[in-house]
């Protein structure tokens, strides 16, 4: 019969133990315990998912069918009250009795709350837990005023989270640096001004001496005296190791659970691992040295007792999103022997603090840069000689082939620290499960899913080693951003950003240039469905003035003609306004439309008036035209009516921003003579049915559409291209038309993700751009309402002075 | 700078902020540009090919030229990249009662050699 090997402790530090037992062996019949009822997940990773960057369902970590697979008894929302170690039973509070050979103790730790008067109150909560984060997300609304008490890693990234859910955040902390465990009084400080500036008020050193409030808190009064509002409090003061249940049991307990180096505790058939644990004086909050206990123990439980634990040295990384702050090793400049080196710049806030002892890398801290963390960590932890390098230590060569310095690495040596994953081991993920991309390789082998700072080490290994590997491009948009356009999009979505100047400020250089201030305009317009702020700053000079500036810096005026027809009285109108302002050329152009040519900038709004058309947004990354033929109104070989479906698609599209410019064309037949397979969007009509295609170019490229659905009817058609259009606003990078689009994602995950996805995904694309087209209006009403009184005036002198 | 050099020309409100309107004054085109409360003043035609300054997007210090994204720092009048060497004038500006005024006599011109 197997070993009764019992966990309790669903987290982080027990599963991965288990995990690594797995691969030694399956000798053991394993039960866990959780007292949460949720499946193992990235308690690291809760932090974003207050502040909306994830779903608790992507920081799972081990689904159920992971236990089910590994045969595993999960017992999810089952606490153990007893040990009973002479009988060799653990009693859960319902009184059911599990026997084991082999007990690990990963009951993790729980939030410390200060004995301060008040703390049972209503609303104030701590923050450890799924369950604690989803109540959070529950009371969070805009403009709730809120205090973190605790401004260490914790308590920021919670302050912070909180803060994008529109709360006013507050972070109170007792001592007079933050994150004083990580950081020294400088680094403090250039940490706090970056806090400040996302908008979070930070207040130290500040003792609270009691919530107040009726039941509900209040508010916070300090030691001083003095008092402050909050109708929310989350307490981020440190953890506890949770060992009552061990002491309970009679085993050797200080702080934590005590354990020798194999974590084995005063009783021989009960282990510990994780936060609960005390190992040689030391407990732990940090996730790399608790994965590193359960990989010792995994050995040990399976008769390959190896290498003893060694906690190593903490490395700590701050997960805001534009707060940069590292920091490892031993930070005490106090130590004797202890040199240090530093740079600040507190006009880009960067700041970095070395501490050296015999050339040799003690510790370091990072602010504002963190470029160099893996080069740091990697001189603290093989203690490398730093002689010949004092120069330039504190802006180390960067490898121009990081390849190289990857082969150069032994296969024994770790990768990713939190997950315990070597480079042998992704080698051999790479070799046996032909993995090609970053994330299958996270995947299979968990490298690079916690704290995500092996990254670019597991993306080098990935190109050196897999011979298709496939880079996720992620370019950043323009020197003012170090994000990719993508990264940009989830920023903006994720921590709620509605202007450009808030992006550039939070996340850039403050200043934006003509690339990435256009890029940001359009997609703070996508995102949020047109309720943006929208700054005119941002957006070229076509955009400012709704028509297309020419070499001469006069403008061209293109009214909207949908589906290509127009009228006498249209044309009568036309010919007026060319007459009335003198315009040098009147052309048709090759979209079906006319164009006037010459206008300068301050008769812009008299023109659109006299025309009394709508804006043709020919002069924007917008939608332009459909082009139609006669179809089956007029012409004998016509099988649809492809002049109305054409008007009825521009109706529906007009005056939407798209990532490029966005044509269209309707056909009534196969003949194609509108062009449609030649267009970002096309109708084919066909006896009985529409081809809907997509992707087709006949300018700098030349390239025919791709099917992307055969329907019957023109309203099955008209859906099928919203939901194109809609998928290609949302997904497309700015800048990039229909065909680079769908060639760069392919044409079927194209469908599968338009016409073929679920109703409900379909669904929420119908109805964002519902929301959208809601609030699009024809831009030339600016005529008549100028957003700024000179929008289209030149300005002229007070006075003019003539004497002088 | 005498005094009377000074030339009211708008309401600092008529130049929003981060964007920048052209004036004609005394025979010159000049481009006025609002950086968040501070106004700055060059030529309006790019040495270029004479695109209008006024109309480019502004980028920290420097504006963008609307028709070939050339870059012109506001503070000095220089082109921005070493590819482009080139510069427009500058002229002194200052606000005073919310009324922009500006300087044509005290104009900073650099010479033809970095004009070109």
């Amino acid at each position: 019969m197997k070993e009764q090997l019992v966990v309790i402790g669903n987290g982080m530090a027990g599963v991965a133990c288990v995990e690594q037992i797995l691969k030694q062996s399956h000798d053991f019949d394993i039960t866990i315990f959780g007292d949460e009822t949720h499946v193992n997940y990235n308690r690291i990773m809760l932090s974003l998912v207050l502040a909306g960057e994830k779903s608790s369902d992507e920081i799972v970590l081990n689904d159920l069918e992971w236990y089910q697979q590994n045969d595993i008894r999960a017992r999810l929302g089952v606490k153990i009250s007893q040990i009973d170690r002479e009988n060799r039973v653990v009693i859960d509070d319902e009184g059911g009795r599990t026997e084991y050979d082999k007990l690990i103790l990963a009951t993790g730790s729980s939030a410390f709350i200060p004995p301060i008067p008040g703390v049972n109150k209503k609303n104030v909560h701590v923050f450890r837990t799924l369950d604690d984060t989803r109540e959070l997300l529950q009371k969070a609304r805009p403009g709730l005023k809120t205090v973190v008490i605790g401004g260490g890693l914790l308590g920021l990234e919670a302050a912070r989270g909180l803060q994008v859910q529109g709360c006013e955040v507050t972070v109170v902390h007792l001592m007079d640096t933050l994150m004083e465990r990580q950081l020294d009084a400088t680094g403090g400080e250039y940490l706090k001004r970056k806090i400040e500036s996302l908008g979070i008020r930070v207040m130290l050193p500040k003792q609270t001496a009691a919530l107040c409030g009726n039941g509900r808190v209040e508010g916070l009064k300090f030691n001083s005296g003095e008092e402050i509002e909050a109708e929310l409090v989350v307490i981020a003061a440190g953890i506890r190791p949770n060992a009552e249940l061990a002491k309970k049991a009679g085993l050797a307990v200080g702080r934590g659970i005590q354990v020798n180096d194999y974590l084995e505790t005063s009783d021989p058939r009960i282990f510990a691992v994780g936060e609960c644990t005390e190992h040689r004086g030391q407990t732990f909050g940090l996730v790399a040295p608790l994965f590193e206990q359960g990989r010792v123990l995994a050995k040990a439980l399976t008769g390959n007792r190896e290498a003893p634990f060694n906690a190593g040295s903490p490395a700590a990384k701050l997960k805001i999103m534009g707060v940069d702050i590292f920091s490892a090793g031993s930070i005490d400049a106090s130590e004797p022997g202890i040199e240090t080196v530093r740079y600040e710049d507190p006009s880009i806030g960067a700041y970095k603090k070395l501490l050296l002892k015999n050339n040799r890398l003690q510790g370091v801290i990072l602010v504002g840069d963190v470029e160099d963390e893996l080069t740091y960590t990697d001189w603290i932890r093989k203690g490398t000689d730093l002689t010949e390098m004092r120069r330039q230590i504190l802006f180390p060569p960067r490898n121009p082939d990081p390849g190289r310095e990857i082969a150069d690495m032994p296969d024994s040596e770790t990768i990713c620290g939190c997950n315990g994953v070597k480079k042998g081991d992704i080698i051999h993920a790479i070799h046996e499960r032909g993995i090609t991309t970053l994330g299958q390789l996270k995947q299979c082998t968990r490298a690079s899913t916690s704290c995500g700072s092996c990254t670019g080490l597991c993306e080098s290994l990935l190109r050196a080693v897999a011979p298709d590997f496939k880079e996720e491009t992620k370019t950043s948009l323009c020197s003012c951003f170090p994000f990719s356009y993508e990264q940009l999009r989830d920023i903006i979505r994720g921590q709620k950003l509605k202007s450009v100047e808030e992006v550039l400020h939070v996340y850039g250089n403050r200043k934006g240039c003509e690339v990435c201030k256009p890029a940001l305009s359009y997609m703070l317009d996508m995102v949020w469905c047109g309720d943006h702020e929208e700054d005119r700053s941002a957006r070229f000079i076509n955009d400012r003035v709704h028509a297309n500036i020419q070499k001469d810096g006069t403008f061209s005026v293109i009214p909207r003609m949908r589906g290509g027809v127009t009228s006498a009285a249209e044309l009568r109108k036309i010919a007026d306004v060319a007459d009335k302002y003198n315009v040098p050329m009147v052309k048709v152009t090759g979209s079906q439309r006319i164009d006037l040519l010459g206008i300068k900038k301050a008769d812009l709004p008299a023109v659109w008036a006299d025309l009394g058309m709508t804006s043709g947004q020919a002069y924007t990354k917008g939608v332009r035209m459909v082009k139609t033929c006669v179809g089956s109104e007029f012409c004998r070989f016509g099988v649809q009516d492809s002049t109305n479906a054409g008007i009825e698609l521009e109706r529906r599209l007009e005056h939407l921003f798209t990532p490029h410019k966005f044509k269209m064309g309707v056909v009534g037949c196969p003949r194609n003579c509108a062009e449609a397979t030649v267009k970002d969007l096309g109708m084919v009509g066909q006896d009985g049915s529409w081809q809907v295609v997509v992707g087709g170019a006949a300018g700098k490229s030349v390239r025919k559409a791709d099917l992307l659905i055969t329907v019957e009817t023109t309203e099955q058609a008209l859906e099928a291209c919203d939901l194109f259009f809609q998928y290609y606003r949302e997904n497309a990078n700015y800048l990039e038309r229909s065909y680079d689009f769908v060639e760069r994602l392919g044409i079927e995950k194209v469908r599968k993700e338009t016409v073929y996805a679920s109703d409900a995904d379909k669904q929420n694309l119908l109805d964002r751009l519902a929301r959208s087209k809601a609030l699009a209006k024809d831009a030339w009403l600016e005529g008549a309402e100028p957003v700024n009184a000179t929008q289209f005036v030149q300005i002229q002198p007070m006075e003019v002075v003539t004497a002088k | 700078m005498n005094d009377r050099d000074w030339i009211p020309i708008t309401a600092i409100e008529n130049i929003p902020p981060r964007q920048g309107r052209s004036v004609c004054v005394e025979g010159a085109e000049i481009a006025i540009f609002n950086l968040n409360g501070r106004f700055l003043s060059i030529d309006n035609k790019c040495p270029h090919k004479g695109g209008p300054l006024c109309d480019g997007i502004v980028s920290g210090t420097s504006v963008v030229c609307p028709l070939h994204g050339r870059h012109y720092d506001l503070e000095s009048g220089l082109g921005v990249r070493a590819s482009e060497a080139t510069a427009v004038a500058t002229y002194p500006t200052r606000v005073e009662n919310g009324v922009i005024l500006v300087n044509l006599a005290a104009a900073h011109r650099f010479n033809e050699a970095v004009t070109g």
